[in-house]
């Protein structure tokens, strides 16, 4: 119930025409972004960051969190139309999506899509409003080894349960670890890997690193391919919404599937992209006729946006929580937090409320308005892919650059986000992930604090790290998770050796 | 007209064809990739040794974890090179052809170009020219479209970072004389 009057104070932050207009920018600004190709949720967060410098932390992540749902929303919106996934995590959505516009029907497949993504969003704003106090509160016991285990489970659950190459995911890390202690240690004041250069004195900026490993690399893969679009326009009616809506109680059990395995991999790092393709698997696998999923069944739709648009919000919970973000855009928004001062983790329960349940109840606001603004506008966000792209790119190129200078002042930040361009475009053609590098990037100098400060209480005895039960255990499913693969081969074949000796 | 009629379509007279020779495999690609994080792995593990990396009276010194990020990193490329060697897939599979590299350079160089052209000119002098030439030489768009296209966005960027949200950006001859 505490959370509940919190709730309702976050309202009362939320609820003033400045953070009402800032909210409806960041929405439209987001469907932009989401419909445009070659931008997405995270490039549109880091790009837009500076736009928030000179407002107060609570406008800004709201306007920011906004354009973050506006992405999502407007992501399904090429999925269907065009049969072109904005992002990853939309391919599933393009299977009976795209068949459902082919057959007439693409009004109520966008209908589906958004509303599935607002119930998905939804549930998972609920997991957050009621369980994120509870393990901040929980994790206000936490000293530095029980955090430096946190941080370790992250980082070995990308590397046990991820779907690339494992050693290309420990480069991708690694290289985010270290690029993250690049200039002065924050010890003891030394400089680390600047060699000689003013410029890296200040570090790297992990949004400008984001800028260029997301931005300009995509618009490298984007140039790179046929730019020529056919799709179906499609204008949606009141009529058409509600009867989707309607309909809505006969899938229940899907959308609560959807959910909860979305909540599930949001919470844990398995990202978005698992979570839809888990729930559209899941819902042709309970169907009673699984042979018609792929052919414009409106299931298909509902259940990989619930996941995924579940697994995004639910990324937030980490952040909040234990300053731990779940995915690659809310390591983004965490790097907002940052900017203005902010110090995300359980402490920012107790010492900035009023910003905390104001970004919750943003939550709230920001999926209905968003629900209700990309039903009605649908037909002017899809003709924005009627302007040609050639106009487009250079238009984001400079967006990158104005987000990558802002952030510091610096003109050498510009020159950095140009060869984190390349190199993004490099490591996307060539499977190395970039999320682990952007968490690495984020997280790398308080794991190394919190690393350094166990060290230094324990006299250098790796032992703090099971010097109790709670971090006994979170450093041995670390542990676990990392050679989870091992694992789970061994189990596999242990099971095969024994089936016969039981027969 | 019905719903199932296609009512957008946008053409791409720029498109690569189809049967472009590939330029280099991803395997190659792969292993030079490889090597160049190991010497990464190599400068850095040798500049955190350098700056101290084992313990002294007040804990671990400042090079004690990313050296051992270094070694982490050294290792898995390593084990990425072998991989690679090995992998007959990859080494199989373009990485980019001809025609997708002219493409990727055709916005890189421009890119490239765009990022000298700020630090003599300015951002938005620069902005205005990489838009307007972008347009009218890659996209084969009418100058005119691409001259008021570039002006008006150059416009608005500058009317919402340095005018509304007190943002202020890298400033050439252009606005010095103009008293900016």
């Amino acid at each position: 119930m505490e959370a509940f009057g919190l709730l309702l104070h976050g309202f009362a932050v939320l609820l003033t025409w400045k953070t009402l207009l800032l909210m409806m920018v960041g929405l439209v600004l987001g469907i932009f972004v989401g419909v445009l190709p070659g931008l997405g949720g995270p490039n549109g967060v880091a790009i837009l960051l500076p736009l928030t410098f000179t407002m107060d932390p609570t406008s800004a992540i709201v306007m920011l969190s906004c354009i973050y749902w506006g992405a999502l929303f407007g992501g399904a919106i090429t999925s269907i139309l065009f049969n072109i996934p904005g992002e990853a995590w939309s391919v599933a959505t393009t299977f009976d999506g795209y068949p459902m516009a082919q057959q007439g029907r693409a009004a109520e497949a966008l209908t589906a899509a958004f509303t599935s993504s607002f119930i998905g969003s939804l549930v998972a704003v609920l997991l957050i409003t009621f369980l994120a106090p509870m393990i901040s509160s929980f994790a206000l016991k936490f000293g530095p080894p029980e955090f430096f285990a946190v941080y370790l489970l992250t980082f070995c659950s990308f590397v046990g349960l991820g779907r690339e190459a494992k050693h290309k995911t420990v480069i991708s890390m690694s290289l985010g670890l270290l690029l993250a202690g690049v200039g002065m240690d924050t010890v003891s004041g030394q400089l680390r890997m600047t060699f000689g250069s003013a410029e890296l004195l200040r570090g790297i900026n992990f949004l400008v690193a984001v800028i260029g490993l997301f931005g300009i690399s995509e618009i490298l893969l984007t140039m790179e391919e046929r730019l020529a679009l056919r799709g179906h326009a499609a204008g949606i009616s009141l009529r058409v919404v509600l009867s989707v809506w309607k309909d809505l109680p006969k899938y229940w059990v899907t959308l609560l599937r959807s959910s909860v395995i979305g909540c599930w991999l949001g919470i844990t790092p398995g990202g978005a992209i698992a979570a839809s393709f888990m729930g559209y698997n899941l819902a042709k696998r309970f169907a009673k006729d699984p042979e018609s999923f792929g052919k414009g069944r409106i299931e298909g739709v509902f259940a990989p946006e619930t996941a995924a648009h579940a697994s995004g919000t639910s990324a937030l919970l980490p952040m909040l929580a234990l300053g731990i973000p779940g995915s690659g855009t809310a390591a983004i928004l965490l790097g907002g937090l940052m900017v203005w001062g902010l110090n995300p983790g359980p402490l920012l329960f107790v010492e900035h409320k009023d910003f905390v349940w104001g970004l919750i109840a943003s939550m709230y606001l920001g999926n209905v308005v968003g629900l209700v603004l990309v039903l009605t506008t649908v037909p002017i966000f899809a003709s924005i892919l009627r302007v040609p792209f050639a106009a487009v790119a250079p238009m984001i190129v400079v967006s990158c650059a104005i987000g990558a200078y802002a952030i510091q002042n610096a003109m050498f930040d510009i020159w950095l986000m140009l060869g984190f361009g390349v190199v993004g475009y490099v490591f996307k053609k060539i499977g190395i992930p970039l999320a682990p590098f952007t968490l690495a990037l984020v997280l790398g100098n308080r794991a190394e604090d919190a690393f350094r400060l166990s060290m230094i209480g324990s006299g250098g005895d790796m032992k703090v790290f099971w010097s109790n039960g709670l971090v006994g255990t979170i450093t041995t499913l670390a542990i676990v998770l990392l050679f989870w693969p091992v694992i789970d081969k061994a189990f596999v074949g242990l099971g095969r050796l024994l089936r016969p000796a039981r027969a | 007209m019905s719903n199932t009629d296609i009512e957008i379509v946008v053409d791409d007279p720029t498109a690569p064809e189809e049967n472009s020779p590939a330029v280099v495999s991803t395997g190659v690609v792969d292993v030079v990739v490889s090597l160049l994080l190991l010497v990464l792995a190599l400068v850095l593990g040798w500049d955190n040794w350098r700056t101290g990396a084992s313990w002294d009276s007040t804990g671990p010194q400042p090079g004690y974890f990313p050296f051992y990020l270094s070694v982490i990193l050294g290792g898995a490329s390593l084990y990425g090179l072998g991989a690679a060697f090995l992998s007959r897939r990859e080494a199989a599979e373009t990485f980019v052809t001809r025609a997708q590299l002219r493409r990727v350079m055709a916005v890189f160089v421009p890119t490239l170009l765009f990022c000298l052209a700020t630090q003599y000119l300015g951002l938005y002098v620069a902005s205005f020219l990489l838009i307007a030439t972008f347009m009218r030489l890659v996209g084969k768009i009418a100058l005119w479209k691409s001259l008021l296209t570039a002006f008006v966005f150059t416009a608005a960027m500058f009317v919402t970072f340095d005018v509304a949200f007190d943002v202020i950006m890298p400033k050439g001859p252009l606005e010095a004389a103009l008293g900016r």
